[in-house]
């Protein structure tokens, strides 16, 4: 094809000028003129030729030096002590080597090829875009011919029953996608309910050790789990478990609160619980400043007032963090009311 | 290129002239600073050597701090009152150099410390004397000898979110940020925690024991003092600086090597 007298022959009637309000010109694409040669240095003085030569054959022969580096340095530092610092030794010494050999050869053979093998410039004809009308037709006969003697678009129950056997096919990969949620439970229920039960004690993250009122001290923050989570095992969920249920506790002075009319009795004496899972993508929300009583979200900066019900006051959360209400039982300790009243973290689909 | 300069009249500047003139000038810069600053450092190191009294301490906050903190650590309306902050409260803001305040700003600024340990030692005690609070804690709580992985534990929990796992520090909002824990000393940890100083919320001893405290104290101080196995920290801030560093000087070489590439040789 290459090698035509006129490639572009059978083209050029399709750019003939045409009678539409384009300005049509004889040959749209102009052929730009090859600039003149220029002669490199190593084509000119024998001298600079050798010494590219050495430069590239030094380079490769570098490459097998630091081959057998690497191969040298996993015996003269190994892992055997199991010390980070062997590991950093090991893998900076073997990387340093291969990453050497590797670049030793691609820098010579860059340098073989820019100045010592021969840089003429010449011109290759492009193709065609436009095939030949034989080969178009042949093309069109070869589909036509096909459909005629497959009778794909004559026996359409074949052709029907063959794209309802297609569609079917992605249905089981489809329905995998249910075993990312739990197998046997609803997996609205699980996500709109925590482990706070009615009087259960809010104790502190990770010991587990219950929290008295009088221990929350003005300013101050506690990381808090449900106190029989702190018995729950691995196996049985306790990251699930714990995901949903942390919790943020902080005391301020009680005039500094400003609650919604119905959860007047969700505090105790200026201490406050929120969730800690963002409502947004659920990163937990721990940031707290005390002086401005502002939370931040690490992730996305979403920033909650605790003075005011958690209220989103900057960033991408849609909604207040989830309140939980507290009270005090009989021994003195923080206990929850109840669970939280709406699901806690970032909104999903059945979420109103 | 090699040709053109060699034709260059003798008059002109070679195009490293500039190069060269910044470099000599950046090197003449920092040497008259280091200089400087070395001088400065020599001259600063008049100590004061006698044994102070609160009546010292309440002279020195009086001149000092009764601006803002009133004269008798009542507050003003520029400055909170200091009721029950307690001596460690005083000698963890002075001795960080955070007090004497540098401006009514979003959050105080570590700085060079203003006043000799005596003083400030002083100051503290005079403070406790009018309305107590917390105080120093044992030797023991300090000696980074606790329990190492609870402390990284508990401060994974109570402190990486702001501080940052490694205690690299972290922004919060409006300009407020939390510092790096890398050069804070184990009284000063100990004391934040404590007092709870601007932002960051108090740590009791009813929310983290003595106990805890030396352990978190403990995991800080061996932070301090390993090695980063992994070579360049980037300043532990993870992916934000990784990813800078990775966009300046990769993507930085990668142009330089396609250019070189695509380049004809000479």
């Amino acid at each position: 094809m290459a090698h035509e007298e006129d490639p572009l022959e059978h083209e050029r009637a399709s750019w003939k000028p045409s009678p539409g309000l384009a300005v049509a010109v004889t040959d749209p694409v102009h052929t730009p003129e090859v600039p003149p040669h220029r002669e490199r240095v190593t084509d000119k003085d024998p001298a600079a030729m050798k010494r590219a030569v050495r430069t590239v054959y030094t380079l490769f022969y570098l490459s097998v030096a630091a081959s057998i580096w690497a191969v040298a340095a996993y015996m003269l530092f190994p892992i055997e002590d199991g010390s980070l610092v062997s590991v950093r030794d090991n893998n900076l010494f073997i990387g340093l080597g291969i990453a050497l050999a590797l670049l030793a050869i691609g820098i010579a053979t860059i340098h073989w090829s820019k100045a010592i093998m021969s840089d003429k410039e010449f011109i290759e004809p492009r193709h065609a875009t436009r095939g030949r009308d034989a080969t178009r037709r042949a093309a069109y006969h070869a589909f036509e011919d096909a459909n005629e003697e497959s009778g794909f678009g004559r026996r359409t129950m074949i052709r029907n029953s063959l794209f309802a056997a297609l569609v079917a096919s992605v249905l089981p990969g489809l329905t995998l996608f249910r075993g990312l949620a739990p197998q046997d439970e609803d997996p609205v229920e699980l996500l709109s309910h925590t482990m706070w039960t009615k009087g259960m004690r809010l104790a502190r993250d990770p010991e587990g050790t219950p929290i008295r009122a009088s221990e929350v001290t003005l300013g101050s923050a506690f990381h808090v789990i449900p106190e029989e989570l702190a018995s729950v095992s691995h196996e049985d969920g306790y990251l699930e478990a714990k995901a949903k249920a942390i919790v943020l506790l902080m005391r301020l002075l009680p005039e500094q609160l400003v609650p919604e009319e119905n959860k007047m009795d969700w505090t105790y004496d200026g201490i406050v619980a929120y969730s800690k899972v963002c409502t947004h993508v659920g990163c937990p929300v721990a940031l707290y400043e005390q002086q401005t009583h502002h939370l931040l979200c690490p992730c996305h900066q979403s920033q909650f007032d605790v003075s005011r019900g958690a209220a989103v006051i900057f960033g991408p959360a849609a909604r207040p963090l989830p309140q939980l209400p507290i009270a005090v039982d009989d021994e003195g300790y923080l206990v929850a009311q109840s669970d939280f009243t709406e699901p806690v973290g970032p909104s999903f689909w059945e979420r109103h | 290129m090699a040709r053109d300069t060699k034709r260059r009249a003798p008059g002109r500047r070679s195009p490293w002239a500039a190069a060269a003139l910044i470099g000599i000038g950046l090197l003449l810069t920092g040497g008259a600073y280091a200089g400087a600053s070395a001088a400065m450092a020599a001259t600063g190191e008049t100590e004061v050597k006698s044994a102070l009294t609160v009546e010292d301490g309440k002279k020195l906050f009086q001149a000092n701090c009764a601006t803002c903190h009133g004269l008798n650590l009542q507050g003003t309306e520029s400055g909170p009152s200091l009721y029950g902050v307690g001596e460690l409260a005083v000698e963890f803001q002075v001795a960080t150099g955070r007090m004497p305040l540098q401006a009514q700003a979003p959050q105080a600024p570590q700085k060079p410390v203003q006043f000799t340990e005596e003083q400030i030692l002083a100051m503290a005690a005079f403070v406790q004397e009018t309305a107590p609070g917390p105080t120093f804690p044992s030797d023991e709580t300090l000696d980074g000898e606790g329990d190492l992985a609870h402390g990284a534990e508990l401060f994974r929990i109570n402190c990486a979110m702001c501080h940052n796992v490694a205690g690299a520090g972290g922004a919060l909002t409006e300009g407020k940020y939390a510092p790096a824990l890398d050069k804070t000393s184990a009284l000063h940890m100990y004391a934040a925690m404590v007092t709870g100083p601007q932002n960051m919320p108090v740590f009791s001893d009813m929310n983290l024991t003595t106990e805890d405290k030396r352990d978190i104290i403990s995991s800080l101080l061996w932070q301090q003092e390993t090695v980063s196995p992994g070579g360049f920290t980037l300043g532990s801030l993870g992916p934000v600086s990784e990813g800078l560093f990775i966009w300046i000087f990769g993507i930085g070489t990668l142009i330089a090597v396609t250019v070189w590439i695509t380049a004809k040789s000479n």
